[in-house]
């Protein structure tokens, strides 16, 4: 037996029912549907772009997401914030085709995407999670090769050196020929960027999209700001889409274009960064009092505890 | 981006002292293939010549010819040709297809499961194929007196065949969940069963008579002397057809090692991938193992040691664990059929016997290396 309720009234009648009778209520699931999600459902997804429409995620009776819409266009660099818990990372795995939404859908280059399908992309997305493991002795050139695999069927003409290419831009090159397992943390995430760098190295006619979980936390102070950098040069040069999860909102207003910030599983605020991170926004969302700050080439900074 | 950086080079393997070190120079993936394909026909001629009937090494390209038909007539031939190509050939060219197959079969487990440790009787195969001859050894005349006379000296092998068969579906249907195969699953499932095969073979060991009970520690023991021309050319063409259907999965394992949903979105097929090396080796081992009894050791440190000098590349561990695997059984049977002659000794004490000193040597040389 499922609940239909509308609007904000799901909220309150479920508490009210849970206060009611504890275990009884417990066996039935409130399926929730929003208004807005029915907004745009029809409309064709655009042929260039990464879209997500109304994605809900339910596990239980928890809702992970509620009602998130996201769009990217490539050569942009999109940025997922939030606290602990808001659903980033479920929102990336959502976006990279590795969860399907309970309600909502996705397109990459026009095309659904859902688990079933992930491989057909595989030569035009690349997904870096948060923690990957080598189970054997690998060399750190054999890794980022690893990265080549959906192009083995048709290879270009120098995969060794765009795999040499890819080590070089997240500078990794000089740890070619040691094993990866006797890397530091910090090396060790630069070497996976490179090997999902080098997955789409190669330009195809459907734009190239990169999705990243945190890379930049194993990462020293030198190697977060140029891995964002590098991130950025490499989108505008390549017209590849990067979205990232961050947990570093100064990055975040440094080098992205456009920013998600999500809490509670919904979507709070979403636009260029200059814009949505503001210091109300900040002490709403994360709870910390934070004021913004020029720095020198005009880029706005937050500075945490000074008060506004 | 600084480009002109100097690579520091760490060599694969640099051993210091002992013998190690002439075995195990730092090598590319190709040339080990070659080295490796040198000590198996070094080995092999050496096998060649050993046995009840010594026969020299410079008869050997006669009698080979002979048996491919090019040079004079077999069947008419003398002691040496019919020894040869009757006894002494299809013993070779099992050990060569069983060594080869039990390695191959140890390496895609071991990239399968991502562990190490993973040898091909994790499936079952082994212990169902050990408990199907059991059976028929001890139960066989009681339960299916007619079988003897139908299926005649295949009786046991097409039993052992189906046994090992048998097990790895059930271990392989209760590893199923929602997301396909869980390896996990598999791994556990593989176990107990083991545990439980055990189990009725040691039942069967309180049933049986003093015959059967040597007759079936005998087979459990494994031992090439049951090498007859049939037998040994179906198990060849199932292991060939095996090879070649493992050996073109050689870079989806590689993407495999950094995990399910990463190989899942490099573009691998994670649930064909895991049923074809399923099949592949229950197909190559069951068939092995019907024919040879169980043949230890092979399927676990083959591979191993050719990680160790080649690297957990899977195109060049995957040949390289068929080929170091059939020089180790054909050394093994060579010392089997000389050491006490004219009794022959089990296989699978052998192969443990020989093949220790090499692993140890090479596990001394690799100090600092992860497995």
């Amino acid at each position: 037996m499922h609940y239909r309720l509308r609007g904000p009234e799901w909220r309150s009648a479920l508490e009210h029912h849970s206060d009611a009778s504890g275990a009884g209520w417990l066996q039935e699931i409130p399926v929730l549907e929003s208004e807005d999600c029915r907004l745009g459902q029809t409309d064709a997804p655009p042929a260039d772009q990464l879209v997500a429409r109304c994605v809900c995620v339910q596990i239980g009776g928890a809702s992970l997401l509620h009602g998130v819409d996201f769009s990217l266009a490539p050569g942009e660099v999109g940025a997922i914030l939030g606290p602990n818990g808001a659903g980033k990372s479920t929102l990336l795995s959502v976006l990279a085709g590795l969860r399907a939404p309970t309600q909502g859908a996705v397109w990459l280059n026009g095309q659904a995407l859902q688990p079933s399908n992930l491989a057909a992309f595989a030569a035009v997305r690349a997904v870096l999670p948060q923690h990957t493991q080598v189970a054997f002795d690998f060399r750190v050139r054999d890794v980022v090769a690893l990265g080549r695999y959906p192009h083995r069927l048709n290879p270009s003409t120098d995969e060794a050196g765009i795999v040499e290419a890819a080590m070089a831009l997240t500078n990794v090159l000089a740890l070619a020929e040691r094993s990866v397992s006797n890397l530091s943390g910090g090396e060790r995430a630069r070497v996976q960027l490179a090997r999902v760098l080098a997955q789409i190295w190669t330009a195809t006619t459907a734009p190239r999209w990169l999705l990243v979980d945190e890379p930049t936390a194993a990462l020293d102070l030198h190697h977060q700001h140029q891995t964002l950098r590098t991130l950025r040069r490499w989108s505008r040069d390549s017209g590849v889409g990067v979205v990232a999860v961050l947990h570093d909102l100064n990055l975040a207003l440094r080098y992205v274009d456009q920013v998600w910030v999500l809490d509670g599983g919904r979507l709070q605020a979403q636009g260029p960064p200059e814009q949505v991170l503001t210091p109300a926004l900040v002490q709403r969302v994360w709870r910390v009092p934070v004021s913004a700050v020029p720095d020198a080439d005009g880029v706005a900074q937050l500075l945490v505890g000074a008060t506004p | 981006m600084n480009g002109q950086t100097a690579i520091k080079r760490e060599p694969r393997l640099l051993p210091t002292r002992g013998a190690g070190r002439w075995l195990c120079t730092p090598v590319s993936g190709p040339a080990v293939l070659i080295e490796l394909t040198g000590l198996l026909l070094i080995v092999l001629i050496y096998a060649a010549g050993q046995g009840a009937y010594a026969i020299g090494l410079a008869e050997l390209p006669h009698l080979f010819l002979a048996s491919l038909g090019v040079v004079g007539s077999v069947a008419s031939g003398s002691a040496a040709e019919l020894v040869f190509f009757n006894i002494r050939l299809p013993r070779l060219l099992l050990g060569l297809v069983a060594g080869a197959g039990l390695g191959l079969s140890g390496a895609l487990m071991q990239g399968l499961f991502r562990n190490p440790l993973a040898d091909p009787g994790l499936i079952g195969v082994s212990s169902g194929a050990a408990l199907a001859a059991g059976i028929t050894i001890v139960l066989g005349i009681l339960w299916f007196p007619d079988l003897p006379r139908a299926l005649g000296s295949w009786t046991l092998v097409l039993m052992a065949f189906a046994g090992g068969l048998g097990v790895t579906v059930w271990i392989y249907v209760l590893s199923q969940g929602e997301g396909g195969t869980r390896v996990g699953h598999m791994l556990l499932a593989g176990i107990a069963i083991n545990a439980l095969a055990g189990a009725g073979l040691g039942l069967l060991n309180f049933l049986a008579t003093d015959e059967q009970l040597r007759n079936l520690q005998f087979w459990l023991l494994g031992s090439l002397g049951g090498a007859r021309w049939s037998a040994v050319l179906l198990v060849s063409g199932i292991t060939l057809m095996a090879a070649v259907v493992g050996m073109a999965l050689a870079r989806a394992l590689n993407a495999l090692a950094l995990g399910e949903a990463q190989a899942a979105l490099l573009g691998v097929s994670v649930e064909r991938l895991k049923k074809s090396a399923i099949v592949v080796v229950a197909l190559a081992v069951g068939a092995i193992t019907a024919t040879t009894g169980i043949i230890g050791f092979v399927g676990l440190v083959a591979p191993h040691m050719v990680r160790l000098i080649a690297g957990p590349d899977h195109r060049w561990l995957l040949p390289g664990s068929a080929l170091l695997g059939a020089a180790l059984v054909l050394l093994a049977d060579a010392v089997a059929r000389t050491a006490l002659q004219p009794a022959e000794l089990p296989l699978g004490v052998l192969t443990a016997l020989v093949g220790v000193p090499f692993f140890l040597l090479l596990l001394r040389g690799s100090h600092g290396q992860r497995l």
